[in-house]
């Protein structure tokens, strides 16, 4: 497959045939690794850049293992704060990186459209590892592809995203996928952590977790930044927990052998119970991980194929 | 100086009503005659003008123009140049700059600094509080004196209600209006209007209601003070139908706003592009209509350039990062007569909104073309099209919101007192 683009800034730019043969090619990768096989020949010769501005362990880690299971050259450079107190712009830091001839950029940034900008300025295919509150576009793959394995497809089934909407680029992305795959959306949370004008993106609104995950085939905890709580957006984590936090109280509305999901890392007590969280048979938070790396070696070796004419 | 004679225009003065074909005779500076078909006088440059339209030149009611303190954004030189190319010869100038406007000295620097371009006419507003910091009010008195033309803390809002009232209800003594950005600072805190597109772009988001709160509040308090209130650049139709009403009930309240806000809605921002990350922020499709129903109904009295001319480095960042503000001097004119061309407004309205009214509302003596009066004049040929280019504007600040725009409504030539200074 090639991509309708250059990079990947988010799901908005995908088309529902292209998130699926991104997920064909996943779930191959995925097989490959539990075989324990690798193929260094996809990127042998390429350079991928982890760029993060942000901190971030797991999907800077998971980008460094998909690039070097294909045979990248893999550098991970993180902008400290202290080189932007120095004045270097976001641009600076892009004219540097064009002179290394790096052939994939994966970028994370704590503003929304960061990605976006840097794919202007760079050569490389630019791959966003998460934008402010915008998306987070492998994160959303990985989800699906979760999904997809468990569950046979995404159409026709209902998924209920749980806490934080407002602040979180991964309910985004997720949304924007998983309605144009055919999946029926919830976003469940106090008013104060949904974001105006949500219900223009074909999801419904609930304030309510028993109402929210009534008969859902899939729950989704959102991690809840304590920063929100100082914002006084909530009044406090107990009170969360035990209004929204996912406790087996509250799963108990959804489906019998609905799938619990968290993007990570978690918060255990404030968006999730750790029974649930660590649950042998609901929860697949442990997979979602194991599918990251699957799912961006095939957004890798894509972009790579997208970036070379012929090849 | 030579005498000019521009033969065979349009010549349109909302002011007395006129709008014939005819020539108009500059002499010494000033508009010696115009008419139906005037003689030559020997040796008179002939300007042959057929097709196209001559009005009063514009008067810009809002412009921030860098000078002091942000000269690599934009001069008083730079800025009179792109003045010039969309046919203003008056220019409202906003104080807050680095220092403020606050001290009677800066505003006689700002109009002599106006008058050494020999393009222009810069009508400096003073600083509503001192430093433009919202917390004491300025010297009124001693500003008007100097010839501040009214009080603004400029793109900041004047936000504790009670100095809002001090402020009216001191002005009021010395016959001055208060000019306010009518947005309610504690909701401010954001990039793009709240709704659909900022969610989508992950954008922090300003409820609509943030502007219409503040132009709420502060008719009741011209009605408690019985002051004079100009809301600028007001881009959302509960605020428009506030000011309105208060109109209605004849309180001393005003209001301008400005291109981007009844061109272009919020879609502009799409991609992130930060040279469409405005303050207030682009609106929803039904805002922008209500702007352009107010343009039309009278109850918006100006249409103003809004210039903030902000660099590459400014605008250059993430769109949550960049610096507010577009460029506006140079498209004022064209921008304008696309809602002349779409049938939204007369001609005379539009010219209206850009010279006499403007000028009424700050009894500026500009904005007419009358028998004696100096000749500042804007010629311009309405159907003729151009392509909005940043980079490629006149003048330093590029950073125009209308990118790449295609539009109808090229000046010819703009006259300063009689002397051409564009075109």
């Amino acid at each position: 497959m090639r991509m309708p683009t250059r990079h990947l800034l988010g799901i908005e730019s995908l088309h529902p045939r292209d998130i699926s043969a991104l997920l064909d090619l996943a779930e191959s990768y995925a097989l490959l690794n539990r075989s324990g096989k690798t193929r260094r020949d996809v990127l042998r010769g390429r350079t991928l850049i982890n760029l993060f501005f942000e901190d971030s362990t797991r999907t800077r880690t998971s980008f460094e293992l998909a690039g070097k299971r294909l045979g990248a050259d893999v550098i991970n450079m993180s902008v400290s704060t202290s080189s932007v107190s120095k004045g270097e712009t976001l641009l600076d830091t892009a004219a540097t990186l064009n002179a290394m001839n790096c052939d994939l950029l994966v970028v994370r940034h704590k503003s929304s459209g960061a990605p976006a900008l840097l794919a202007q300025k760079v050569d490389a295919a630019v791959i966003n590892a998460g934008d402010g509150m915008h998306e987070h576009p492998t994160q959303a793959l990985l989800d699906a592809l979760t999904i997809r394995r468990h569950k046979g497809t995404l159409e026709g089934l209902t998924v209920a995203i749980c806490g934080d909407i407002a602040h979180s680029r991964v309910a985004r992305s997720n949304i924007l996928l998983l309605t144009a795959m055919g999946s029926t959306v919830r976003v469940v949370g106090p008013p104060t952590l949904i974001p105006s004008g949500i219900e223009q993106f074909g999801v419904t609104i609930h304030h309510d977790m028993a109402d929210g995950l009534r008969g859902a085939d899939i729950v989704m905890a959102l991690r809840l930044q304590t920063e929100r709580m100082s914002g006084g957006l909530i009044p406090s984590a107990r009170e969360f927990f035990t209004f929204y936090g996912l406790d087996a109280a509250k799963l108990a509305h959804a489906r019998p052998d609905a799938l619990v999901m968290h993007p990570g890392p978690m918060n255990r007590g404030v968006e999730i119970d750790s029974q649930i969280a660590d649950h042998a048979t609901r929860s697949v938070i442990r997979e979602q991980v194991e599918m990251g790396v699957a799912v961006r070696m095939a957004v890798l070796d894509v972009l790579a194929r997208t970036a070379t004419p012929n090849a | 100086m030579r005498d000019t004679l521009i033969a065979g225009a349009r010549i349109i003065d909302p002011a007395s009503g006129h709008d014939r074909l005819g020539d108009l005779l500059i002499r010494d500076g000033v508009v010696a005659d115009f008419g139906a078909s005037l003689d030559r006088p020997d040796g008179a440059d002939i300007v042959t003008a057929e097709h196209c339209i001559l009005c009063p030149g514009l008067v810009d009611t809002r412009a921030s123009l860098g000078e002091p303190g942000f000269e690599y954004r934009e001069t008083i030189a730079s800025a009179a140049v792109a003045a010039n190319a969309s046919g203003i010869t008056t220019i409202a100038v906003l104080p807050d700059n680095a220092p403020a406007t606050d001290d009677p000295a800066l505003v006689r620097a700002i109009a002599a600094a106006g008058e050494a371009t020999g393009r222009i006419t810069l009508a400096p507003y003073g600083a509503a509080t001192r430093a433009c910091r919202g917390e004491a009010i300025a010297e009124y008195g001693l500003l008007r004196q100097a010839g501040a033309i009214a009080f603004t803390d400029g793109a900041r809002t004047i936000g504790p209600a009670a100095l809002m009232r001090r402020a009216l209800s001191y002005a009021r003594g010395f016959g001055a209006m208060i000019v306010q950005h009518p947005e309610e600072p504690s909701l401010a805190d954001g990039a793009a209007t709240e709704g659909a597109r900022a969610t989508l772009m992950g954008l922090p988001g300003i409820p609509v209601c943030a502007e219409a709160m503040l132009v709420a509040r502060d008719i009741a308090l011209v009605e408690l003070t019985g002051g004079a209130v100009h809301f600028a650049h007001v881009s959302t139709g509960a605020a428009l139908d506030l000011i309105r009403h208060a109109k209605q009930r004849g309180l001393a309240v005003t209001c301008d706003t400005a291109p981007p806000y009844f061109d272009l809605n919020e879609t502009a921002i799409g991609d992130f592009r930060t040279y469409a990350k405005l303050s207030p922020p682009l609106r929803i499709e039904a805002d922008r209509l209500a702007v352009v129903s107010a343009l039309a109904d009278g109850t918006i009295d100006a249409i103003a350039s809004d210039h903030q001319p902000r660099d590459a480095d400014d605008k250059r960042l993430p769109f949550a990062e960049a610096a507010p503000g577009g460029a506006g001097l140079a498209t004022l004119l064209a921008i304008t007569l696309a809602q002349v061309h779409s049938g939204a407004l007369g001609l005379g309205t539009a010219i209206a909104l850009l010279t006499v009214r403007p000028a009424a509302l700050f009894g500026l003596d500009a904005g007419r073309i009358a028998k004696g009066k100096p000749a500042d004049l804007c010629l311009f040929a309405p159907d003729r099209s151009w392509r909005i280019e940043a980079g490629n504007l006149p003048g330093k600040a590029q950073n125009t919101p209308f990118d790449g725009r295609a539009i109808e409504g090229v000046v010819l030539g703009t006259w300063k007192a009689g002397r051409r200074v564009f075109g």
